[in-house]
């Protein structure tokens, strides 16, 4: 039974964690390249917005004569498009006009919370304006028929594979191709950078839009891939726990992905334990089970990796292994008392881990040394 | 090289400190009035109700009165937290914080208004200033940036206190119907300053606060460590201040002073209890009056009342205008922007003079370990 | 090398910049020839980065006309600057710390491989690796292609910097202040690596405040003062005292008059000191020294041997790992900022904008840093703003700093000047040592003076004095004892009456063998 309910809870873990991983790549364009940006949460709910008026409106324009999914495409593009717009006002409040990066990203916050309330009340309430639905899940062959694996990565909605091609396409970007390496000598020594003939605003303003685009794409998933429309306010934190997921994936691309995933799950998660059809206390136990399992299997991983000879570690590892896996199958051998967690409580999970996050690893991740500061050029 | 500023007399430094926010408003008006004309409604029946609204009579300017009074207190926990280099966007939740301690005193505590009058407001205050010395502790213990800890201190915070009025919550009215709690006691409540109005003492607690957070801020030793810690980090730690604990410190004043404003919201209107969405948005709004008050207390007073008329206009332009009140955020990120980027507003009316502004907080300052 | 037949390879001719309230470069003149080392000499301020910043393109001149090659040129951006052949080492390194050498080399000229995706194709590091390395073996600048340049010693990022401007196929080389971090036989080796550059046929503008330098190395000399040319002479032409007099415009002290110490008993005692750094590692290892009371001890060395974790632990700013301090022979180990500063230490840190100052704090404010909770500037939590005014009259006054008012913000405020608030801060209260961290980077001869003297008048009211600094002839003019740091230890000390140049240079490199110096 465990299984599947893992099964299920990673392929939601992962939908959940795509809106993150999509902010988090925003956020990465501008920070490695030395502008900070708290505005992602706002630039998701934009972009979120103007995909649903897209699509839809679209959709009611035609009068319904295209498919679906050319509505929707329509409404991606939109939250695409304005994504990058208001990442281009970030990127002339920072770079051009040099106010604090932290406050333009709270002006933008501010703008989108009224832009797509203002126009949810004066226009898409009044009008009943309803969504033209979401793109269908698309299996990939012979891939989705593996079991565990197949349900969990090959059998998703268009953009959840759209994330993991984009994610390692990023990897690579960053830290492979000129376009990367002049993008981390901005965020990290400006001056050097200038120096060798870059120009430091013109390659700043280029990331921070191109980043724009990453968080229309998330703000857009939110809508064409989950619940078909706008509502009020639907990006509810994720653009900040995206930074956090960013700050935990020590600024690279699968960094974030795997981070992403950590908050998706605890997301699905409280969501999961929503249907009253499961025992709480029992799920808990199991997914801390699975967490050290999963603990373990990456420090394995890693210290394999760093050639550690040291026997006692892989040790320790192997007990937290073998711990994880007790307890997951253990705990069906008892009885849990059912106890049920109020839902408020359930959905505080992401951000409690968000803070947990920064506390444990900030200190020790290093980012863009020249992030926060505009440039100078005396 | 910089003798522009040396040069600046008083009277100019009050000028550019009135005019450019006063510029940035007009802006802000006219931009959103564009956007007032496109979605179907006339800017001027809209602009005119929004100030017969606040200002039309005596129960409009109470009401902004009313609404000015939680902003004034907001924004000097902004400001005071901004000068020791703190962005604590925290308020709204510390709000949410104060009021819930307050209601849990004031409805269960019983005792003379005299004595019940100062715990209760003591109960917000206690409460704001914990629920803020959390990011502050762990910003200062483990380099957490407060930007992102309290905007999740503010989603717990509300999370929690929904559980709490919700069905079943441990607050919630039993008789009631929606999510609310009980009402304050008779003796919890503030005494008012003008009777068969609503206008409670709140706007001199409020008043008074600005001049003690001033005297705080520019003559104190403690104003001055404030100030040192936010302009230097480096200078500060040179110079033997504490710095760790003046975060933590400086976290706690701010959040205290937000609890308060909740305090003050639960204590001064009828029903003297708290309810879902009540108070909500104070918190956002806190920033932006701090922001164009320029940080200074004083200035606060001055955009907290400019806020607070708009707050209280809003519903009058909303039944007339046909113009929803979330109008009002955008013109409060409009108004934010343009005073944080006063060369636009420079540019646009050609205003010459320069104002260098030299105790400019950096609020990137440790954002993951990067700017130090 | 001066042959009228031959073409210069650059002409500068009237170089006009003005910055706000500035006149940085006043109708500048300079010719460079072929395989010419040419230095361009001058105080700080004097205009001389501002010059070479417009021959590299970074800045664009107001008036005047550049000849590259008899040809007159336009340089509105580095790019322009490279492809003409100028290539610069910044006297700031401009290298990334979390980038290894051979992505520094090809920043902003990228080699890729693969499939062509114009910026999004494949980088070619082997490719670059590869040429880096003939590079380095023609030049004798031998160099790991792959270290990450955080890893690197100052010398060696300074090879990487001339690999650079090398690869990047520059004939003419501007080398700003290259040896600021050298040690005097570090030097020595880079001389030689210059003659190299010149016999294989490269030019040379070499950038310098150092007489003797500029006297062993130049063709010839150009020396800039206020952002004009004062004049062109050749090593042969000209001596110390002269260049020093067209340097600063009035005849120069170049020894600081200084009676002979007194000293009396021990102040300070260091024993045994470990501290590490924010990586966890060791840079201070088992240190030990004292200082009497009227004495100043200098420690020499070159920057990054743990002088500054040093200063940080003896100050309050890092806690030792080892070891004890002992001030008048109380226990003060890892006692912090404040109460070390009560018991009488002052402090001059090493960066005065970052450490020493609140640059938008008013004069005022920041003389009263150190003392702002004590009487009489404070009462019971409140401050005493009359007599925080009148302390700051006093001290502008006394130490001479010049400004419009006791209100202006320190950063408007020259590099003299607000090193000169910070010195009357820590002075102006009863102390038992001074702790001074190089006390005139960056400054004017006439600041330097001022600061020299007043360490001076403190050593003779008897206050013992630590002064660290990476200048050898500051330590050498100012100090009574010598210790020299290298690799986190103190490896030799001696009287200043023993020591030189040559061998404190000796020591700071790293050797210990007296015998071997003598070989040398």
């Amino acid at each position: 039974m465990e299984i599947n309910l893992i099964i299920g809870l990673s392929t939601l873990a992962i939908i959940k964690a795509a809106p993150l991983v999509f902010g988090a790549l925003c956020g990465l364009l501008g920070e490695r390249s030395g502008v900070i940006n708290i505005g992602i949460e706002g630039m998701m709910l934009i972009s979120a917005f103007t995909t649903f008026l897209g699509s839809a409106l679209f959709n009611q324009w035609t009068g319904g004569i295209f498919p679906t999914n050319l509505s929707l495409l329509v409404g991606l593009f939109c939250g695409i498009a304005s994504g990058a717009l208001i990442a281009a006002l970030h990127a002339v409040l920072s770079i051009h006009y040099k106010i604090d990066q932290v406050i333009s990203g709270t002006v933008i916050n501010l703008l989108a919370v009224g832009i797509t309330n203002y126009v949810a009340n004066v226009y898409i309430d009044p009008t009943h304006l309803s969504g033209v639905g979401v793109f269908p899940t698309i299996p990939i062959p012979i891939l989705s028929d593996i079991p565990i694996i197949g349900p969990i990565l090959f059998s998703h909605q268009p953009m959840i594979y759209l994330m993991f091609i984009l994610v390692i396409f990023m990897q690579y970007l960053v830290f492979n191709t000129p376009m990367g390496l002049r993008m981390r000598s901005v965020g990290e020594h400006p001056r050097s950078a200038d120096t060798v003939g870059i120009d430091v605003n013109r390659t700043r303003y280029i990331n921070v839009i191109l980043g724009g685009i990453f968080a229309g794409l998330g703000g857009a998933i939110m809508v064409l891939e989950s619940v078909g429309r706008f509502q009020k306010l639907m990006t509810s934190g994720r653009g900040f726990i995206a930074l956090a997921a960013l700050i935990f994936g020590r600024w690279t691309s699968n960094g974030a992905l795997g981070s992403a995933l950590l908050f998706g799950f605890s997301e699905a998660l409280g969501v999961r334990l929503q249907f009253g059809d499961l025992n709480h206390i029992k799920v808990i136990v199991i997914v801390s089970g699975l967490a050290l399992l999963g603990l373990g299997l990456f420090l394995l991983i890693k210290k394999i990796k760093e050639k550690e000879i040291n026997i006692k570690k892989y040790i320790t590892i192997l007990i937290l292994i073998v711990l994880g896996f007790t307890i997951m199958v253990g705990s069906n051998y008892i009885k849990f008392p059912s106890i049920s967690i109020p839902i408020e409580f359930l959905g505080l999970l992401p951000y409690i881990l968000t803070i947990f996050v920064l506390t444990g690893f900030v200190r020790r991740a290093k980012g863009p040394a020249a992030a926060g500061i505009p440039y100078e050029k005396q | 090289m910089d003798n522009q500023l040396n040069k600046l007399n008083p009277i100019k430094i009050i000028y550019i400190s009135v005019i450019v926010p006063i510029l940035a408003i007009f802006t802000a008006l006219i931009i959103s009035s564009v956007v007032i004309i496109l979605s179907g409604s006339n800017p001027l029946i809209a602009y005119s109700a929004l100030a017969e609204g606040a200002f039309g009579n005596l129960n409009n300017w109470i009401e902004t009165i009313l609404k000015t009074t939680p902003l004034i207190i907001g924004g000097l926990g902004v400001a005071l937290a901004f000068r020791g280099g703190l962005f604590n966007i925290g308020v709204e939740g510390q709000i949410f914080v104060g009021s819930i301690a307050t209601v849990i005193i004031g409805t269960t505590l019983k005792a003379p208004a005299i004595i019940h009058i100062p715990l209760t407001l003591l109960a917000g205050v206690l409460a704001g200033a914990v629920w803020a010395a959390i990011p502050g502790y762990l910003k200062a213990r483990f380099g957490a940036h407060e930007v992102i800890t309290t905007i999740m201190t503010n989603y717990i915070a509300t999370r929690i206190i929904t559980w709490s009025i919700g069905v079943n919550g441990p607050l919630r009215k039993t008789t009631s119907f929606v999510p609310e709690t009980n009402s304050l006691l008779d003796t919890a409540r503030l005494p008012l300053m003008i009777s068969d109005t609503r206008l409670h003492i709140g706007i001199v607690i409020a008043l008074i606060l600005a001049i003690v957070v001033y005297i705080l801020l520019f003559r104190t030793t403690l104003g001055i460590e404030i100030r040192t810690v936010g302009l230097n980090i480096n200078a500060a730690k040179y110079c033997g201040i504490k710095v760790n604990r003046n975060i933590v410190l400086i976290m706690a004043i701010s959040g205290g002073l937000a609890g308060l404003a909740g305090a003050i919201q639960v204590m001064g209107l009828s029903p003297y209890n708290f309810t879902a969405g009540f108070n909500v948005g104070y918190g956002f709004d806190s920033l932006a009056v701090a922001v164009l008050g320029n940080i200074n207390p004083i200035g606060v007073v001055f955009s907290a009342f400019l806020f607070g008329a708009m707050d209280a206009g809003a519903r009058l332009m909303q039944l007339r205008a046909k113009v929803p009140v979330d109008m009002i955020t955008i013109l409060q990120g409009l108004i934010l922007m343009f005073v944080a980027a006063n060369q636009i507003i420079r540019g646009i009316y050609r205003i010459q003079i320069q104002d260098k502004k030299a105790d400019k907080v950096n609020l990137s300052q440790g954002w993951g370990g990067g700017s130090k | 090398m001066k042959n009228n037949n031959i073409e210069p390879i650059l002409k500068i001719e009237n170089i006009t910049k003005r910055f706000p309230g500035v006149l940085a470069n006043d109708r500048i003149c300079l010719d460079l020839y072929p395989q010419e080392i040419h230095c361009l000499l001058g105080e700080n301020g004097a205009g001389k980065s501002t010059l070479m910043n417009i021959i590299y393109g970074l800045y664009t001149q107001d008036e005047g006309i550049i000849y590259v090659k008899g040809i007159e040129v336009e340089i509105k951006n580095p790019i322009d600057a490279l492809r003409l052949g100028i290539g610069m080492v910044h006297q700031h390194f401009m290298l990334i710390p979390v980038m290894t050498v051979t992505e520094n080399l090809m920043l902003g000229q990228e080699k890729t491989t693969g499939l062509k995706l114009g910026k999004l194709s494949k980088l070619d590091r082997s490719t670059v690796s590869a040429e880096l390395q003939e590079l380095a073996s023609k030049y004798g600048l031998s160099v790991n292609p792959n270290a990450y340049i955080e890893d690197l010693s100052v010398g060696e990022e300074q090879r990487v910097e001339i690999l650079k401007v090398l690869y990047k196929g520059a004939e003419i080389l501007i080398l700003d202040e290259p040896t600021a971090v050298l040690t005097p036989q570090e030097t020595d080796e880079f001389f030689n690596i210059l003659k190299l550059l010149v016999k294989q046929g490269k030019s040379i503008i070499f950038i310098t405040h150092k007489l003797k330098e500029v006297l062993e190395i130049a063709d010839r000399i150009t020396v800039l003062r206020n952002g004009k040319t004062v004049g062109t002479t050749t090593p042969k032409e000209t001596s110390m005292h002269k260049l020093a007099e067209m340097m600063v415009g009035r005849e120069v002290l170049l020894n600081i008059e200084k009676g002979q110490p007194k000293p009396k008993e021990k102040v300070f005692e260091v024993s045994d000191l470990s501290v590490m750094d924010n990586r966890k590692i060791n840079v201070v290892n088992g240190v030990s020294f004292f200082i009497r009371a009227g004495e100043i001890y200098g420690i020499a060395g070159v920057q990054g041997n743990g002088q500054k974790e040093l200063v940080e632990a003896l100050t309050g700013l890092r806690k030792a790992a080892r070891g004890n301090v002992k001030l008048l022979g109380n226990d003060v180990t890892n006692e912090d900022a404040r109460s070390l500063t009560l018991t009488g230490i002052a402090h001059v840190p090493e960066d005065r904008q970052k450490h020493g100052l609140v640059m938008g704090f008013s004069i005022d404010l920041n003389l009263i840093l150190q003392t702002y909770f004590q009487s009489p500037f404070s009462n019971l939590g409140f401050i005493n703003l009359d007599s925080i005014h009148e302390n700051a009259n006093q001290l502008v006054k006394k130490f001479d700093i010049r400004t419009p008012s006791i209100f202006t913000p320190v950063m408007s405020l020259s590099g003299g000047n607000q090193q000169k608030v910070i010195i009357a801060r820590e002075l102006n209260r009863p102390i038992q040592l001074l702790i001074v961290n190089q006390p005139t980077r960056g400054l004017d001869v006439g600041s330097i003076e001022f600061i020299h003297q007043q360490i001076i008048v403190a050593r003779d009211k008897g206050v013992a004095v630590l002064l660290v600094s990476a200048e050898l002839d500051e330590i050498l003019s100012l100090s009574d004892r010598i210790g020299v740091m290298f690799n986190g230890k103190i490896v030799t000390e001696m009287n200043t009456s023993e020591a030189d140049r040559a061998k404190l240079g000796f020591y700071m490199a790293g050797f210990s063998d007296e015998k071997m110096f003598h070989k040398e």
